[in-house]
């Protein structure tokens, strides 16, 4: 990753996105991914590990950026934020996994050059079977508010909760997320 | 699944983030640590006799200067370590510095005494009470002060525990003395530095586990 000539576009996207807006939020991470997986293409490989694992942490990485907003210093530079994050998430990764994917087959060593849009790959992270395991408040906001793109009032007209306490299920549901997609079972 | 479904997950209703979020969460757990401290104090010894210290006047400032200045740059490294890709290695030096003079200052005290006097200056007034009381007007800001650690995104884990150790310490020591002064430099060196140093070490090694995230 290297900090280029788009600081100053993503910086101002990251702006937009920490006084409400989604649209330059939705377009910092999109367009932050593309250098995550970059990044994480060239650690990966050249300790010996499978491409497969790149998208696992690129995701990783992109809830790690947006539960972290708040320790974004608007004052400084972007880009060493970013991969500041990028790096922490890579290491506690490694760590992780220390004993797992070691063993990845030859044959597959054929898709480290082959594939480069990798954007449509899935990631092992299996979105749904991790929201079941969440509380059914936390599930219920979550699918509501993010993934139906309800807004709070009608979310909090339809679960009978009141409109501070969807936002709080919310945090907290995506917080505990954060937590599962990170000690999942390697798939 | 797919990254493009994560993004809109995430980017769907975002709430606003509001401008110092940070440093009100760590100075919030720095007041509420300091204040339990201090009603810990207040409970355990009481009202201070001698709010300026009588005879022990500047041992009293001594010792304040050293835990507020440990506070204040401590706080400092922790507003910057909260946030990755933010280190800043000053207060770190500065904080060595500090511990050098007071040992050096109390290694001078003793040379310039006789040796006769080096027990009751090392085993001033009440040396068990200070055992005590540091380690436990501690606890409550090292508690707070982790706290407010973890909601945030510290890169640098065993750093960051140790600060918040020694910031924790100087506040458990600062409530200290502003009861009971210490009684020589040598005092404050075993006494108020040795337990902040130890409580930086209890920090060092469980900052890597109670913060990561």
């Amino acid at each position: 990753m290297t900090i280029g000539s788009d600081e100053p576009e993503l910086r101002a996207l990251m702006l937009a996105g920490l006084d409400g807006d989604d649209k330059s939020h939705k377009s910092l991470l999109t367009r932050l991914s593309t250098y995550l997986r970059a990044y994480f293409r060239g650690q990966l490989v050249r300790i010996g590990r499978g491409p497969s694992e790149v998208e696992d942490l690129v995701q990783e990485t992109l809830i790690a950026l947006h539960m972290s907003r708040h320790t974004y210093d608007r004052s400084q530079l972007l880009m060493p934020w970013v991969y500041a994050i990028a790096r922490y998430r890579l290491i506690d990764y490694l760590r992780r996994t220390k004993f797992a994917g070691l063993d990845v087959p030859v044959e597959s060593a054929d898709g480290i050059f082959a594939d480069d849009d990798v954007a449509a790959v899935d990631s092992g992270i299996d979105l749904m079977k991790l929201l079941d395991q969440l509380t059914p408040k936390m599930r219920q906001s979550i699918q509501f508010i993010k993934l139906d793109g309800l807004s709070v009032n009608e979310t909090a007209a339809r679960t009978g909760m009141s409109p501070s306490a969807v936002k709080v299920s919310v945090h907290r549901g995506l917080k505990a997320l954060s937590l599962l997609v990170r000690e999942r079972k390697p798939s | 699944m797919k990254t493009d479904d994560l993004i809109n997950l995430l980017g769907t209703n975002i709430e606003p983030v509001k401008d110092g979020q940070l440093r009100n969460t760590l100075l919030v757990a720095l007041a509420a640590g300091a204040a339990t401290a201090l009603c810990l104090m207040l409970l355990f010894l009481g009202a201070p006799d001698e709010i300026l210290g009588g005879q022990y006047r500047s041992l009293k400032f001594l010792g304040l200067i050293f835990t507020f200045s440990l506070i204040a740059s401590g706080t400092h490294f922790l507003l910057k370590a909260a946030r990755p890709g933010n280190s800043n290695r000053k207060p770190l030096i500065f904080i060595g510095l500090l511990f050098f003079s007071i040992v050096s200052a109390g290694v001078i005290a003793l040379m310039l005494s006789h040796p006769s006097s080096w027990g009751g200056m090392i085993f001033g007034p009440q040396w068990a009470a200070c055992l005590v009381c540091i380690p436990l007007f501690s606890i409550a800001p090292f508690v707070s002060l982790i706290w407010a650690l973890r909601k945030e995104a510290p890169t640098n884990l065993a750093w960051t525990g140790a600060v918040a150790g020694i910031v924790a310490g100087a506040l458990g020591a600062a409530a200290y003395t502003l009861h009971q002064p210490a009684g020589s430099i040598p005092f404050i060196v075993i006494w108020y530095a040795g337990p902040i140093a130890v409580f930086a070490i209890v920090g060092a090694v469980l900052g890597p586990k109670l913060l990561r995230w």
